[in-house]
Protein backbone atom coordinates (compact mmCIF):
# COMPACT_ATOMS: atom_id res chain seq x y z
CA UNK A 1 0.00 0.00 0.00
CA UNK A 2 1.57 3.63 -0.67
CA UNK A 3 2.01 5.71 2.27
CA UNK A 4 0.02 8.97 2.66
CA UNK A 5 1.94 11.11 4.69
CA UNK A 6 0.36 13.31 7.35
CA UNK A 7 1.90 16.21 9.20
CA UNK A 8 2.00 16.03 12.98
CA UNK A 9 0.27 18.63 15.00
CA UNK A 10 2.21 18.41 17.95
CA UNK A 11 3.04 21.29 21.17
CA UNK A 12 5.11 20.84 24.07
CA UNK A 13 6.05 16.71 23.11
CA UNK A 14 2.28 16.10 22.54
CA UNK A 15 0.69 14.99 19.46
CA UNK A 16 -2.89 16.75 18.87
CA UNK A 17 -6.23 15.55 18.69
CA UNK A 18 -6.29 16.34 14.95
CA UNK A 19 -3.11 14.24 14.12
CA UNK A 20 -4.51 10.98 15.23
CA UNK A 21 -8.08 12.11 13.29
CA UNK A 22 -5.79 12.49 10.57
CA UNK A 23 -4.32 8.90 10.68
CA UNK A 24 -7.63 7.45 11.56
CA UNK A 25 -8.39 8.69 7.86
CA UNK A 26 -5.11 7.87 6.41
CA UNK A 27 -5.62 4.25 7.51
CA UNK A 28 -8.39 4.08 4.84
CA UNK A 29 -6.96 5.18 2.19
CA UNK A 30 -3.13 3.73 2.10
CA UNK A 31 -0.47 3.43 4.62
CA UNK A 32 -0.07 5.85 7.48
CA UNK A 33 3.48 7.57 7.56
CA UNK A 34 3.72 10.34 10.48
CA UNK A 35 5.94 13.55 9.94
CA UNK A 36 7.55 14.78 13.07
CA UNK A 37 9.05 18.41 12.57
CA UNK A 38 10.93 19.93 14.84
CA UNK A 39 12.82 18.81 18.20
CA UNK A 40 11.05 17.27 21.39
CA UNK A 41 9.69 14.03 20.27
CA UNK A 42 9.02 11.49 23.29
CA UNK A 43 8.54 7.78 23.30
CA UNK A 44 4.97 8.72 24.27
CA UNK A 45 4.69 10.68 21.19
CA UNK A 46 5.83 7.94 18.69
CA UNK A 47 3.74 5.20 20.43
CA UNK A 48 0.71 7.35 20.54
CA UNK A 49 1.26 8.01 16.59
CA UNK A 50 1.82 3.90 16.51
CA UNK A 51 -1.55 3.03 18.29
CA UNK A 52 -3.53 5.15 15.86
CA UNK A 53 -1.94 3.77 12.78
CA UNK A 54 1.31 5.19 12.02
CA UNK A 55 3.14 2.66 9.72
CA UNK A 56 6.23 4.68 10.03
CA UNK A 57 7.34 8.09 11.63
CA UNK A 58 9.80 10.11 9.70
CA UNK A 59 11.70 12.03 12.56
CA UNK A 60 13.62 15.61 11.36
CA UNK A 61 13.69 16.89 14.73
CA UNK A 62 16.45 19.99 13.64
CA UNK A 63 15.00 23.47 15.27
CA UNK A 64 15.43 25.13 12.13
CA UNK A 65 12.15 23.13 11.50
CA UNK A 66 10.20 25.48 13.42
CA UNK A 67 12.25 28.60 14.38
CA UNK A 68 11.37 29.53 10.42
CA UNK A 69 7.90 30.47 9.43
CA UNK A 70 6.24 27.56 7.44
CA UNK A 71 9.01 27.34 4.71
CA UNK A 72 11.36 24.58 6.43
CA UNK A 73 7.65 22.19 6.73
CA UNK A 74 7.04 22.89 3.22
CA UNK A 75 11.21 21.76 2.15
CA UNK A 76 11.02 19.11 4.48
CA UNK A 77 7.43 17.49 2.74
CA UNK A 78 8.60 17.97 -0.70
CA UNK A 79 11.80 15.98 0.60
CA UNK A 80 9.52 13.27 1.62
CA UNK A 81 7.61 13.60 -1.65
CA UNK A 82 10.50 13.04 -4.06
CA UNK A 83 12.04 10.30 -1.89
CA UNK A 84 8.72 8.13 -1.22
CA UNK A 85 6.31 8.92 -3.47
CA UNK A 86 3.23 9.03 -1.29
CA UNK A 87 -0.04 8.61 -3.07
CA UNK A 88 -1.39 11.89 -0.92
CA UNK A 89 -0.25 14.53 2.05
CA UNK A 90 -2.53 14.91 4.65
CA UNK A 91 -2.16 18.20 6.86
CA UNK A 92 -4.39 19.77 9.72
CA UNK A 93 -6.14 22.76 8.13
CA UNK A 94 -5.10 24.96 10.79
CA UNK A 95 -3.79 28.69 9.80
CA UNK A 96 -0.42 27.51 9.47
CA UNK A 97 -1.11 24.12 8.27
CA UNK A 98 -2.85 25.45 4.87
CA UNK A 99 0.25 27.53 4.50
CA UNK A 100 2.06 24.87 4.44
CA UNK A 101 -0.28 23.08 1.95
CA UNK A 102 -0.03 25.80 0.14
CA UNK A 103 3.98 25.95 -0.59
CA UNK A 104 4.14 22.12 -0.99
CA UNK A 105 1.86 22.38 -3.69
CA UNK A 106 3.87 25.11 -5.40
CA UNK A 107 7.00 23.02 -4.57
CA UNK A 108 5.89 19.96 -5.93
CA UNK A 109 3.90 21.00 -8.60
CA UNK A 110 0.67 19.53 -7.12
CA UNK A 111 -2.92 20.42 -6.84
CA UNK A 112 -3.98 21.39 -2.94
CA UNK A 113 -7.81 20.93 -1.52
CA UNK A 114 -8.08 23.11 2.05
CA UNK A 115 -10.78 22.48 4.38
CA UNK A 116 -11.72 19.04 3.81
CA UNK A 117 -14.46 17.68 6.00
CA UNK A 118 -14.26 14.17 4.47
CA UNK A 119 -12.13 12.02 2.35
CA UNK A 120 -12.62 8.96 0.10
CA UNK A 121 -11.47 7.05 -2.41
CA UNK A 122 -9.88 8.26 -4.93
CA UNK A 123 -8.75 11.44 -2.53
CA UNK A 124 -12.31 12.87 -3.51
CA UNK A 125 -12.95 15.31 -0.81
CA UNK A 126 -15.91 16.91 1.11
CA UNK A 127 -16.08 20.59 1.36
CA UNK A 128 -18.28 22.75 2.85
CA UNK A 129 -18.94 26.38 0.74
CA UNK A 130 -20.34 29.70 1.19
CA UNK A 131 -20.71 29.23 4.86
CA UNK A 132 -22.18 25.78 4.45
CA UNK A 133 -24.57 26.64 2.11
CA UNK A 134 -23.05 24.34 -0.42
CA UNK A 135 -21.59 21.05 -0.29
CA UNK A 136 -18.47 20.47 -2.72
CA UNK A 137 -16.53 17.57 -3.98
CA UNK A 138 -13.32 18.25 -5.13
CA UNK A 139 -10.36 16.35 -6.19
CA UNK A 140 -6.85 17.12 -7.50
CA UNK A 141 -5.90 16.36 -10.83
CA UNK A 142 -2.05 17.12 -10.77
CA UNK A 143 0.56 15.51 -8.98
CA UNK A 144 0.46 14.61 -5.13
CA UNK A 145 -3.03 15.39 -3.61
CA UNK A 146 -2.23 17.39 -0.78
CA UNK A 147 -5.50 17.85 1.44
CA UNK A 148 -6.12 19.70 4.39
CA UNK A 149 -8.62 18.17 6.64
CA UNK A 150 -10.77 20.22 9.49
CA UNK A 151 -9.89 19.38 12.66
CA UNK A 152 -13.03 17.02 13.88
CA UNK A 153 -13.88 15.87 10.37
CA UNK A 154 -13.67 12.09 12.01
CA UNK A 155 -13.31 10.42 15.45
CA UNK A 156 -10.10 9.43 15.97
CA UNK A 157 -9.96 5.57 16.67
CA UNK A 158 -6.71 3.41 17.70
CA UNK A 159 -5.61 0.52 15.52
CA UNK A 160 -2.10 0.09 15.59
CA UNK A 161 0.28 0.16 12.87
CA UNK A 162 3.94 -0.95 12.58
CA UNK A 163 5.00 2.61 14.02
CA UNK A 164 8.85 1.95 12.17
CA UNK A 165 10.90 5.41 13.08
CA UNK A 166 13.30 6.77 10.42
CA UNK A 167 15.21 9.92 10.84
CA UNK A 168 15.18 12.64 8.13
CA UNK A 169 17.93 15.51 7.66
CA UNK A 170 16.75 18.18 5.88
CA UNK A 171 18.59 20.71 3.63
CA UNK A 172 17.17 23.62 4.45
CA UNK A 173 17.57 26.39 1.65
CA UNK A 174 18.53 29.78 2.51
CA UNK A 175 14.87 31.53 1.37
CA UNK A 176 13.47 28.75 3.88
CA UNK A 177 15.13 30.54 6.66
CA UNK A 178 14.23 34.45 5.30
CA UNK A 179 11.38 34.72 8.38
CA UNK A 180 13.33 33.92 11.42
CA UNK A 181 10.83 33.13 15.10
CA UNK A 182 12.48 35.59 17.63
CA UNK A 183 10.11 35.27 20.24
CA UNK A 184 7.21 32.90 20.96
CA UNK A 185 4.94 34.71 23.49
CA UNK A 186 1.92 32.53 25.34
CA UNK A 187 -1.15 34.47 26.15
CA UNK A 188 -2.91 33.35 29.16
CA UNK A 189 -5.41 30.88 27.49
CA UNK A 190 -6.35 28.48 30.99
CA UNK A 191 -7.01 25.01 30.56
CA UNK A 192 -9.91 25.39 28.13
CA UNK A 193 -8.67 23.28 24.37
CA UNK A 194 -8.25 25.67 21.56
CA UNK A 195 -11.22 27.02 19.78
CA UNK A 196 -11.01 24.80 16.26
CA UNK A 197 -9.86 22.00 17.88
CA UNK A 198 -12.30 21.55 20.73
CA UNK A 199 -15.21 18.52 20.79
CA UNK A 200 -17.36 21.25 22.50
CA UNK A 201 -17.56 24.54 21.99
CA UNK A 202 -19.57 27.23 23.93
CA UNK A 203 -20.29 30.54 22.14
CA UNK A 204 -21.77 33.54 23.26
CA UNK A 205 -23.05 36.98 21.23
CA UNK A 206 -24.96 39.98 22.00
CA UNK A 207 -27.40 38.94 24.50
CA UNK A 208 -24.90 38.05 26.47
CA UNK A 209 -24.67 42.22 27.48
CA UNK A 210 -21.28 42.76 28.53
CA UNK A 211 -17.69 41.40 29.11
CA UNK A 212 -18.20 40.88 32.76
CA UNK A 213 -21.48 38.58 31.83
CA UNK A 214 -19.17 35.94 29.30
CA UNK A 215 -18.14 34.72 32.84
CA UNK A 216 -22.18 32.74 32.52
CA UNK A 217 -20.73 31.41 29.03
CA UNK A 218 -17.46 30.45 30.09
CA UNK A 219 -18.54 28.55 33.32
CA UNK A 220 -21.16 26.51 31.16
CA UNK A 221 -17.97 25.83 28.59
CA UNK A 222 -16.36 24.20 31.30
CA UNK A 223 -18.53 22.30 33.25
CA UNK A 224 -18.59 20.53 29.66
CA UNK A 225 -14.69 20.84 28.87
CA UNK A 226 -15.41 23.29 25.77
CA UNK A 227 -13.90 25.81 24.32
CA UNK A 228 -15.66 29.55 24.41
CA UNK A 229 -16.55 31.15 21.08
CA UNK A 230 -17.72 34.13 20.13
CA UNK A 231 -19.83 35.95 17.83
CA UNK A 232 -19.13 39.11 16.16
CA UNK A 233 -21.38 41.08 17.92
CA UNK A 234 -19.66 39.91 20.81
CA UNK A 235 -16.12 41.19 20.07
CA UNK A 236 -16.69 44.06 18.20
CA UNK A 237 -18.18 45.00 21.18
CA UNK A 238 -14.88 44.29 23.38
CA UNK A 239 -16.69 42.00 25.20
CA UNK A 240 -14.75 39.04 24.75
CA UNK A 241 -11.27 38.79 22.40
CA UNK A 242 -10.96 39.09 18.95
CA UNK A 243 -8.91 35.68 18.70
CA UNK A 244 -12.21 33.91 19.93
CA UNK A 245 -14.70 35.27 17.12
CA UNK A 246 -16.43 32.52 14.95
CA UNK A 247 -17.40 33.41 11.91
CA UNK A 248 -16.93 33.98 8.27
CA UNK A 249 -14.14 36.71 8.97
CA UNK A 250 -13.24 34.34 12.34
CA UNK A 251 -12.51 31.13 13.33
CA UNK A 252 -14.09 28.37 11.42
CA UNK A 253 -15.28 25.25 13.61
CA UNK A 254 -16.62 22.03 13.39
CA UNK A 255 -17.15 20.51 16.77
CA UNK A 256 -19.40 17.66 17.86
CA UNK A 257 -21.65 20.17 19.85
CA UNK A 258 -22.05 23.92 19.70
CA UNK A 259 -23.82 25.28 21.78
CA UNK A 260 -24.95 29.40 20.76
CA UNK A 261 -26.64 31.52 23.79
CA UNK A 262 -27.72 34.97 22.77
CA UNK A 263 -26.77 34.59 19.32
CA UNK A 264 -29.51 35.71 16.46
CA UNK A 265 -27.43 33.02 13.79
CA UNK A 266 -26.19 35.67 11.00
CA UNK A 267 -25.51 34.35 7.69
CA UNK A 268 -21.66 35.40 9.21
CA UNK A 269 -21.91 33.51 11.79
CA UNK A 270 -23.33 30.72 10.28
CA UNK A 271 -20.50 30.60 8.25
CA UNK A 272 -18.32 29.32 10.89
CA UNK A 273 -19.82 26.93 12.65
CA UNK A 274 -22.66 25.29 10.06
CA UNK A 275 -21.22 22.01 10.07
CA UNK A 276 -21.12 21.39 13.71
CA UNK A 277 -22.66 17.72 13.84
CA UNK A 278 -25.14 18.90 17.08
CA UNK A 279 -26.40 22.35 17.58
CA UNK A 280 -27.89 23.93 20.99
CA UNK A 281 -29.16 27.59 20.81
CA UNK A 282 -30.51 29.53 23.55
CA UNK A 283 -32.32 32.79 22.38
CA UNK A 284 -34.49 34.78 24.15
CA UNK A 285 -35.89 35.83 20.41
CA UNK A 286 -38.05 33.10 19.00
CA UNK A 287 -37.45 34.26 15.38
CA UNK A 288 -33.94 34.41 15.47
CA UNK A 289 -32.76 32.06 12.84
CA UNK A 290 -30.38 30.52 14.69
CA UNK A 291 -33.04 28.00 15.74
CA UNK A 292 -33.26 27.26 11.80
CA UNK A 293 -30.06 25.37 12.46
CA UNK A 294 -30.56 24.04 15.89
CA UNK A 295 -31.45 20.52 16.77
CA UNK A 296 -31.91 21.68 20.03
CA UNK A 297 -33.61 24.95 21.07
CA UNK A 298 -34.52 27.17 23.74
CA UNK A 299 -36.34 30.38 23.63
CA UNK A 300 -35.53 32.48 26.87
CA UNK A 301 -33.37 34.54 28.35
CA UNK A 302 -30.04 33.12 28.56
CA UNK A 303 -29.08 34.64 32.03
CA UNK A 304 -31.59 32.19 33.24
CA UNK A 305 -31.17 29.14 31.15
CA UNK A 306 -27.69 28.96 31.25
CA UNK A 307 -26.62 28.95 34.83
CA UNK A 308 -29.38 26.47 35.20
CA UNK A 309 -28.08 24.05 32.30
CA UNK A 310 -24.66 24.64 34.25
CA UNK A 311 -25.47 23.50 37.56
CA UNK A 312 -27.53 20.25 36.00
CA UNK A 313 -24.62 19.15 33.97
CA UNK A 314 -22.65 19.36 37.11
CA UNK A 315 -25.46 17.58 39.15
CA UNK A 316 -25.45 14.98 37.04
CA UNK A 317 -21.12 14.45 36.65
CA UNK B 1 9.22 51.89 0.05
CA UNK B 2 7.03 50.51 -2.87
CA UNK B 3 4.12 48.56 -1.33
CA UNK B 4 2.13 46.33 -3.29
CA UNK B 5 -1.62 45.60 -1.53
CA UNK B 6 -3.55 42.58 -3.21
CA UNK B 7 -7.05 43.34 -3.17
CA UNK B 8 -10.12 40.92 -4.26
CA UNK B 9 -13.32 41.71 -5.63
CA UNK B 10 -15.25 38.87 -3.92
CA UNK B 11 -19.86 38.28 -3.89
CA UNK B 12 -21.07 39.99 -1.04
CA UNK B 13 -21.10 37.32 2.06
CA UNK B 14 -24.25 38.81 3.06
CA UNK B 15 -26.22 37.69 0.06
CA UNK B 16 -27.10 34.13 -1.65
CA UNK B 17 -23.55 32.79 -2.79
CA UNK B 18 -23.70 30.26 -5.70
CA UNK B 19 -21.81 27.83 -8.03
CA UNK B 20 -22.14 27.96 -11.76
CA UNK B 21 -23.75 24.86 -12.95
CA UNK B 22 -21.84 24.74 -16.34
CA UNK B 23 -18.49 24.84 -15.14
CA UNK B 24 -18.66 24.74 -11.11
CA UNK B 25 -16.83 27.96 -10.79
CA UNK B 26 -18.34 30.77 -8.73
CA UNK B 27 -21.23 32.42 -10.07
CA UNK B 28 -19.74 36.17 -10.03
CA UNK B 29 -23.03 37.74 -11.66
CA UNK B 30 -25.69 36.54 -9.15
CA UNK B 31 -24.47 38.60 -6.23
CA UNK B 32 -22.74 42.12 -5.83
CA UNK B 33 -19.14 42.17 -6.00
CA UNK B 34 -17.16 43.90 -2.71
CA UNK B 35 -14.02 44.70 -1.53
CA UNK B 36 -12.98 41.49 0.29
CA UNK B 37 -13.38 42.03 4.00
CA UNK B 38 -9.78 41.42 4.71
CA UNK B 39 -8.15 43.20 2.24
CA UNK B 40 -9.27 46.82 3.71
CA UNK B 41 -7.22 45.81 6.62
CA UNK B 42 -4.43 45.32 4.40
CA UNK B 43 -5.19 48.22 2.43
CA UNK B 44 -5.29 50.20 5.91
CA UNK B 45 -2.19 48.83 7.08
CA UNK B 46 -0.24 49.74 3.40
CA UNK B 47 -1.86 53.45 3.84
CA UNK B 48 0.19 53.50 7.43
CA UNK B 49 3.34 52.05 6.52
CA UNK B 50 3.64 55.33 3.75
CA UNK B 51 2.88 57.36 5.93
CA UNK B 52 4.92 56.16 8.51
CA UNK B 53 7.89 55.57 5.91
CA UNK B 54 6.97 57.33 2.88
CA UNK B 55 7.03 55.61 -0.33
CA UNK B 56 3.59 54.31 -2.91
CA UNK B 57 0.65 52.07 -2.48
CA UNK B 58 -0.09 50.07 -5.64
CA UNK B 59 -3.27 48.10 -5.73
CA UNK B 60 -2.74 44.81 -7.49
CA UNK B 61 -6.11 43.32 -8.60
CA UNK B 62 -6.82 39.85 -10.40
CA UNK B 63 -10.21 40.10 -11.77
CA UNK B 64 -12.80 40.01 -14.29
CA UNK B 65 -13.48 44.42 -15.66
CA UNK B 66 -16.29 44.55 -13.12
CA UNK B 67 -13.13 44.11 -10.24
CA UNK B 68 -12.68 47.90 -11.12
CA UNK B 69 -15.18 49.41 -8.90
CA UNK B 70 -12.88 47.35 -6.18
CA UNK B 71 -10.03 48.58 -7.26
CA UNK B 72 -11.42 52.27 -7.23
CA UNK B 73 -12.49 51.80 -3.64
CA UNK B 74 -8.68 50.81 -2.80
CA UNK B 75 -7.63 53.93 -4.43
CA UNK B 76 -10.43 56.35 -2.80
CA UNK B 77 -9.09 54.89 0.56
CA UNK B 78 -5.39 56.55 -0.39
CA UNK B 79 -3.46 54.21 -2.41
CA UNK B 80 -1.79 55.74 -5.64
CA UNK B 81 -2.29 53.43 -8.20
CA UNK B 82 -3.42 50.19 -9.44
CA UNK B 83 -2.55 47.20 -11.97
CA UNK B 84 -5.30 45.05 -12.93
CA UNK B 85 -4.91 41.90 -14.63
CA UNK B 86 -7.36 40.81 -16.25
CA UNK B 87 -8.13 38.56 -19.18
CA UNK B 88 -10.94 35.95 -19.64
CA UNK B 89 -7.88 33.38 -20.02
CA UNK B 90 -8.03 33.68 -16.26
CA UNK B 91 -11.32 32.42 -15.22
CA UNK B 92 -11.55 29.70 -13.29
CA UNK B 93 -8.18 29.94 -12.19
CA UNK B 94 -7.33 28.22 -8.95
CA UNK B 95 -5.31 29.49 -6.16
CA UNK B 96 -1.62 27.83 -7.86
CA UNK B 97 -2.65 29.32 -10.88
CA UNK B 98 -3.59 32.86 -9.32
CA UNK B 99 -0.27 32.90 -7.13
CA UNK B 100 1.65 31.71 -10.10
CA UNK B 101 0.24 34.66 -12.11
CA UNK B 102 -0.02 37.22 -9.20
CA UNK B 103 3.71 36.73 -9.21
CA UNK B 104 4.66 36.92 -12.55
CA UNK B 105 3.02 40.40 -12.41
CA UNK B 106 4.86 41.11 -8.54
CA UNK B 107 8.21 40.36 -10.21
CA UNK B 108 7.45 42.63 -13.51
CA UNK B 109 6.08 45.61 -11.59
CA UNK B 110 8.78 44.97 -8.27
CA UNK B 111 7.97 45.81 -4.66
CA UNK B 112 9.78 45.96 -1.43
CA UNK B 113 6.38 44.72 0.46
CA UNK B 114 3.44 42.90 -0.46
CA UNK B 115 0.88 43.09 1.39
CA UNK B 116 -2.68 40.98 1.93
CA UNK B 117 -5.64 40.38 3.50
CA UNK B 118 -4.92 37.35 5.27
CA UNK B 119 -7.70 35.07 3.49
CA UNK B 120 -10.99 35.72 0.87
CA UNK B 121 -14.34 35.21 1.94
CA UNK B 122 -15.65 33.55 -0.98
CA UNK B 123 -13.00 30.41 -1.50
CA UNK B 124 -11.31 30.85 2.08
CA UNK B 125 -7.93 28.59 1.27
CA UNK B 126 -5.80 31.27 3.21
CA UNK B 127 -3.02 30.06 1.25
CA UNK B 128 -2.09 33.05 -1.38
CA UNK B 129 0.48 34.43 0.94
CA UNK B 130 2.30 31.28 1.73
CA UNK B 131 2.19 30.74 -2.34
CA UNK B 132 3.37 34.11 -3.10
CA UNK B 133 5.93 33.94 -0.57
CA UNK B 134 7.21 30.27 -2.14
CA UNK B 135 6.66 31.86 -5.81
CA UNK B 136 8.93 35.19 -5.15
CA UNK B 137 11.65 33.53 -3.29
CA UNK B 138 10.84 36.50 0.08
CA UNK B 139 10.41 35.72 3.17
CA UNK B 140 6.78 34.84 4.38
CA UNK B 141 5.23 37.29 7.16
CA UNK B 142 1.84 35.89 7.78
CA UNK B 143 -1.16 36.41 9.91
CA UNK B 144 0.31 39.35 11.36
CA UNK B 145 -1.36 41.55 14.22
CA UNK B 146 1.05 43.72 13.80
CA UNK B 147 3.98 44.99 11.41
CA UNK B 148 6.89 47.11 11.97
CA UNK B 149 9.44 48.44 9.60
CA UNK B 150 12.63 49.17 10.29
CA UNK B 151 14.94 50.65 7.16
CA UNK B 152 15.73 47.57 5.42
CA UNK B 153 14.35 44.89 8.72
CA UNK B 154 10.46 44.10 8.67
CA UNK B 155 9.03 42.62 12.25
CA UNK B 156 5.97 41.13 12.68
CA UNK B 157 3.92 39.34 15.50
CA UNK B 158 2.14 36.53 13.88
CA UNK B 159 -0.76 35.03 15.78
CA UNK B 160 -0.81 31.63 16.56
CA UNK B 161 -3.04 29.20 18.51
CA UNK B 162 -1.19 29.99 21.67
CA UNK B 163 -0.83 33.43 21.59
CA UNK B 164 2.10 34.72 18.89
CA UNK B 165 5.26 34.79 17.41
CA UNK B 166 7.17 37.73 16.73
CA UNK B 167 8.76 36.97 13.10
CA UNK B 168 11.89 38.84 11.78
CA UNK B 169 12.97 39.45 8.00
CA UNK B 170 14.40 41.44 5.96
CA UNK B 171 12.45 43.56 2.98
CA UNK B 172 11.60 42.67 0.23
CA UNK B 173 8.86 40.08 1.93
CA UNK B 174 5.36 39.21 1.79
CA UNK B 175 3.18 39.86 4.55
CA UNK B 176 -0.58 38.75 5.55
CA UNK B 177 -3.09 40.63 8.05
CA UNK B 178 -5.71 39.21 10.05
CA UNK B 179 -8.89 41.07 11.13
CA UNK B 180 -9.02 44.11 13.12
CA UNK B 181 -4.90 44.83 13.00
CA UNK B 182 -6.29 48.11 12.62
CA UNK B 183 -9.47 50.21 11.71
CA UNK B 184 -9.68 50.57 7.86
CA UNK B 185 -10.68 54.30 7.06
CA UNK B 186 -13.46 55.23 5.03
CA UNK B 187 -13.00 57.05 1.70
CA UNK B 188 -13.63 60.39 2.99
CA UNK B 189 -15.64 62.96 -0.45
CA UNK B 190 -12.59 63.81 -1.10
CA UNK B 191 -10.85 60.53 -1.79
CA UNK B 192 -13.41 59.19 -4.04
CA UNK B 193 -13.35 62.11 -6.61
CA UNK B 194 -9.32 61.69 -6.02
CA UNK B 195 -9.81 58.09 -7.13
CA UNK B 196 -11.39 58.88 -10.33
CA UNK B 197 -7.87 60.22 -11.54
CA UNK B 198 -5.77 57.60 -10.40
CA UNK B 199 -3.52 55.88 -12.96
CA UNK B 200 -5.18 52.22 -13.65
CA UNK B 201 -3.05 50.11 -15.50
CA UNK B 202 -4.69 46.97 -16.79
CA UNK B 203 -2.58 44.05 -18.07
CA UNK B 204 -3.41 40.72 -19.94
CA UNK B 205 -1.89 38.31 -19.01
CA UNK B 206 0.17 38.24 -22.56
CA UNK B 207 1.45 42.02 -20.72
CA UNK B 208 3.24 39.97 -17.79
CA UNK B 209 4.83 36.91 -19.33
CA UNK B 210 1.65 34.90 -18.04
CA UNK B 211 2.11 31.21 -19.84
CA UNK B 212 -1.48 30.74 -20.82
CA UNK B 213 -1.16 26.64 -20.27
CA UNK B 214 -0.81 27.43 -16.90
CA UNK B 215 -4.32 29.70 -15.56
CA UNK B 216 -7.78 29.22 -16.06
CA UNK B 217 -9.78 26.37 -15.16
CA UNK B 218 -8.20 24.72 -17.92
CA UNK B 219 -4.91 24.19 -16.06
CA UNK B 220 -6.06 24.20 -12.58
CA UNK B 221 -4.46 21.77 -10.68
CA UNK B 222 -7.92 20.73 -8.95
CA UNK B 223 -11.52 20.56 -9.87
CA UNK B 224 -14.94 20.54 -8.39
CA UNK B 225 -16.06 17.02 -9.21
CA UNK B 226 -19.99 18.05 -8.31
CA UNK B 227 -21.73 20.11 -5.96
CA UNK B 228 -25.41 20.36 -4.17
CA UNK B 229 -26.96 22.71 -1.91
CA UNK B 230 -26.47 21.44 1.70
CA UNK B 231 -29.22 19.79 2.77
CA UNK B 232 -31.35 21.64 5.29
CA UNK B 233 -30.82 20.50 8.76
CA UNK B 234 -33.63 18.52 9.86
CA UNK B 235 -35.94 20.52 11.84
CA UNK B 236 -34.92 20.49 15.37
CA UNK B 237 -36.66 20.83 18.87
CA UNK B 238 -37.03 24.20 20.17
CA UNK B 239 -38.92 24.47 23.70
CA UNK B 240 -39.93 27.69 25.35
CA UNK B 241 -38.35 28.72 28.51
CA UNK B 242 -40.35 28.09 31.76
CA UNK B 243 -38.23 28.31 34.18
CA UNK B 244 -36.88 24.87 33.40
CA UNK B 245 -35.40 25.60 29.85
CA UNK B 246 -31.68 24.43 31.82
CA UNK B 247 -32.78 21.34 33.04
CA UNK B 248 -34.24 20.45 29.82
CA UNK B 249 -31.68 21.12 27.53
CA UNK B 250 -29.23 19.53 29.79
CA UNK B 251 -32.11 16.43 29.04
CA UNK B 252 -31.34 16.95 25.48
CA UNK B 253 -27.48 16.68 26.08
CA UNK B 254 -27.65 13.51 28.25
CA UNK B 255 -30.02 11.76 25.43
CA UNK B 256 -26.96 12.65 22.69
CA UNK B 257 -24.38 11.33 25.30
CA UNK B 258 -23.00 14.64 26.04
CA UNK B 259 -23.17 14.18 29.43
Amino acid sequence: MSEILVLVEHAEGEVKKVTLELLTLARTLGSPAAVWAGPGITAEAKARLAEYGADKIYVAGSADLVDHVVAPKAELLAQLVAAASPAAVLVAATAEGKEVAGRLAVKTDSGVITDAVGLGEGFVADQSIFGGGVNVRAKVRRGTPIVAVRPNSTAPVAAAGAGVEEEVTVALSDSARAARVVERVKQEKGARPELTEAAIVVSGGRGVGSAENFSVIEELADSLGAAVGASRAATDAGWYPHQFQVGQTGKTVSPQLYIAAGISGAIQHRAGMQTAKTIVAINKDPEAPIFELADYGVVGDLHQVVPQLTDEIKKRK
Amino acid sequence: MNIVVCVKQVPDTSTERKLRSDDNTLDRDAADGVVNELDEYAVEEALKLKEAHGGEVTVLTMGPAKATETIRKALAMGADKAVHLSDDALHGSDALSTSYAMAQVLKQIGFDLVILGSESTDARTGVLAAMLAERLGAPQLTLANKVEVDGSGITIQRVTDYGFDRVEASLPAVVSVVEKINDPRYPSFKGIMAAKKKPVQTLAIGDAAIDPAQVGLGAAWSEVVDFAAAPPRAAGTVVKDEGDGGVNAADFLASKKFI
